[in-house]
């Protein structure tokens, strides 16, 4: 496992949004061969989302062969809710860069039969060759996408009940009225992460430091979702300084020695674009 | 399903904030892209490059007596001609949408061109007529303005005398009369049932009066400060309307207003906005001269003489009406009152489409309405004009440009 620790939020996101340039332009994708992406949504990831944007209108990075799939949304929220996930996709990314429309997988929490949307959002993931790169935020509870404390660590994409602390914490985004909040949603499984060929997952923020202390220096922990990736070959947590607050001082001290590595793994080649 | 468009590098006035976003329109509406790109999941036929500029909806105008040379109340033989001149040179105005406005004229004249000014939608051919506004007969002799005394009448038969007075009222969408004539309140309740926007103007009603009108149903005072009784302390007239205290909850008095610089002092101007920002409604009143090149013109029976701006009758120092077009008094009232960008258009847009209720489609640029608008440049400056999503109107033709899909 690796921990990029930056000194702020925004350098989180610049260096997210430098990794995922890199990956996908080392990929070098074309109509044969797509880049497959997984994505989150919230507050951490909008800062790389932004970076992302600007790269496209720099013409650094093209997303005409990449494919997306989402990590997750709410159920029975109208689609075009400020809320919903698609909204959140649509105006923070999707309609600033060149992807075809028809590369955007997110699950539809409206549909008739949710258990079949989520084993189609599987099997489209399967016939995309699998997920490249995963990227990830995680809540105070250390829950990556809607996996709750007490997930099966080798869950598949589901409908999934959401935790009193996640509606607590969501009720600011719905007029402060816990009862609008959706109580369902449907989520990637963990184990669904996990088959990626790589994860990433951002964490910035104090009230974020006990979630990232369990991640990483404490065992594999179903009630800490996010631990599972200790198990993964290749994940990458990038995270601010006030994230780092409840981790051994030794635990910071080593990846933060390891700077000058991590700094190579978003090294642009000099080559033309 | 036809073109798919989309304007773009553009900003857009949309739920009263200028916002930096993409205007999509399809089969003459504005579309929601999100559902574009999640349901249908392609991309747009044509792409338009707005060079930065602010596209806000159309103008509407409540109250215009002519232009172009036409003055609707005298063109009895070539109404339909007449109608579309004016509709066409509206559109270098930026007016989209537009009331002909008939002033105090004989029955047998309203019964000659009413029934052939039709409501009809914009296009290349002209701005859209949303129906005419009726100002007159039924007003004030003691405050008749420009209209000819004789022709004013009363309402003495109740409702009976409107329609012997005009026939047929479906072409009529807005109707100006003075609420203390007798019958009023009966004739107002009458209008409203058939979804006639009453306005109060050209009258010496007191604020009560004004007051009952409103409870009534009336709801648009015509060219506030106007041909009405001036503010007094003690009795505010129909001006008081503006901060009375008893207008029907969740009503919007709106109010016409002239803000061409001279009809309209621009302290009395900053006064109505000031104390009701929400019910202003920027009008032209303009007449036949509007629009016209500077010098002498023989309009219908009269000589008019148009000079530095301003309509005098030829060879005096007379004004004879308003000539400024829309999109100069939308200048003139930023620049008069301060106000923000947003109020200034809103006053020409939502605010003439709440005033005739048709603001879910008008007036507006949110998702379903009309794709009528135009686009300006940081000054205010027209540089065109779109009706139904296609360019009916460029300041400097070529100027729009495409980009490649």
């Amino acid at each position: 496992m690796r921990l990029v620790i930056c000194d702020t939020v925004d350098y989180v996101a610049d260096w997210s949004a430098k990794y995922v340039l890199k990956r996908i332009n080392d990929f070098n994708p074309n109509e044969n061969k797509y880049f497959v992406l997984g994505l989150p949504t919230g507050g951490t990831p909008l800062g790389m989302y932004k970076k992302l944007i600007t790269y496209y209108q720099q013409g650094k990075i093209s997303f005409k062969y990449v494919k997306t799939f989402n990590m997750d949304e709410y159920v029975d929220l109208p689609r075009d809710h400020p809320e919903s996930y698609h909204y959140y996709m649509y105006n923070n990314f999707f309609k600033h860069i060149d992807i075809n429309p028809e590369n955007v997988h997110i699950l539809d929490g409206n549909a008739t039969d949710l258990e079949k949307e989520c084993n189609d959002f599987e099997r489209k993931i399967n016939e995309a060759g699998g997920i490249e790169l995963f990227i990830g935020g995680i809540g105070p509870d250390g829950h990556i996408a809607f996996n709750e404390p007490g997930s099966s660590l080798a869950s598949r994409t589901r409908v999934k009940t959401l935790a009193q602390d996640t509606l607590e914490a969501n009720a600011r985004f719905f007029g402060n009225d816990i009862n609008k909040v959706p109580k369902q949603a449907l989520t990637v499984g963990v184990g669904t992460v996990m088959d990626s060929k790589e994860v990433m997952i951002l964490i910035t923020g104090s009230h974020k430091a006990f979630a990232l202390y369990k991640a990483i220096e404490e065992g594999v922990n179903h009630m800490w979702t996010v631990s599972a990736f200790q198990q993964h070959p290749r994940t990458l947590i990038i995270c601010d300084e006030d994230a780092t607050l409840e981790l051994r001082v030794k635990t910071v001290k080593y990846f933060k020695s390891l700077w000058d590595i991590h700094s190579k793994l978003i090294e642009q080649e000099s080559r033309a674009k | 399903m036809g073109v798919l468009k989309q304007f773009c590098n553009c900003r857009i006035l949309r739920d009263s904030r200028i916002q930096t976003e993409d205007l999509w329109v399809r089969d003459g509406r504005i579309i929601n892209p999100e559902r574009i790109f999640y349901d249908e999941k392609i991309k747009p036929d044509v792409k338009i490059d707005c060079g930065g500029a602010l596209i806000s909806p159309g103008y509407i105008d409540v109250q215009i007596n002519g232009g172009f040379g036409i003055d609707f109340s005298f063109n009895v033989n070539n109404v339909e001609e007449g109608i579309d001149r004016v509709a066409k040179g509206l559109l270098t105005h930026g007016v989209t949408s537009f009331c002909p406005t008939l002033v105090t004229s004989p029955s047998e004249i309203y019964h000659k061109i009413l029934p052939r000014i039709k409501k009809r939608n914009g296009g290349s051919h002209g701005a859209c007529v949303l129906g005419v506004h009726t100002e007159g007969p039924f007003i004030s002799p003691n405050k008749k303005g420009a209209h000819p005394e004789h022709y004013i009448k009363k309402f003495d038969q109740g409702f009976k005398s409107v329609i012997d007075m005009y026939g047929d009222l479906d072409n009529i969408c807005m109707f100006t009369l003075a609420p203390e004539i007798p019958n009023a309140i009966s004739v107002i309740e009458e209008l409203c049932k058939r979804n006639i926007k009453v306005s109060l103007g050209h009258s010496i009603a007191n604020l009560n009066e004004g007051e009952e009108a409103v409870k009534h149903g009336a709801s648009f005072i015509t060219h506030l400060f106007n041909a009405m009784l001036p503010f007094h302390h003690r009795d505010p007239g129909l001006v008081g309307l503006l901060t009375s205290d008893k207008i029907p909850f969740g009503r919007i008095v709106h109010f016409g207003i002239i803000s061409d610089g001279i009809h309209t002092h621009p302290a009395a101007l900053r006064i109505a906005h000031r104390t009701h920002p929400e019910g202003l409604v920027l009008v032209t009143d303009a007449i036949s001269a509007l629009g016209l090149e500077e010098g002498i013109h023989q309009l219908g029976q009269f000589k008019i003489e148009k000079r530095k701006g301003c309509a005098y009758i030829a060879g005096t120092d007379t004004l004879c009406g308003s000539i400024t077009e829309m999109s100069k008094c939308v200048r003139y009232f930023k620049d008069a009152t301060g106000c923000t960008v947003v109020e200034a258009l809103e006053a020409a847009t939502l605010h003439p489409a709440r005033s005739l209720g048709i603001d879910s489609y008008k007036g507006i640029l949110n998702f379903g309405a009309d794709a009528d608008f135009i686009l300006l440049d940081e000054k205010l400056e027209l540089l065109s004009t779109w009706i139904s999503g296609e360019c009916v109107y460029e300041k400097i033709p070529g100027s729009t440009k495409q980009l490649e899909v």
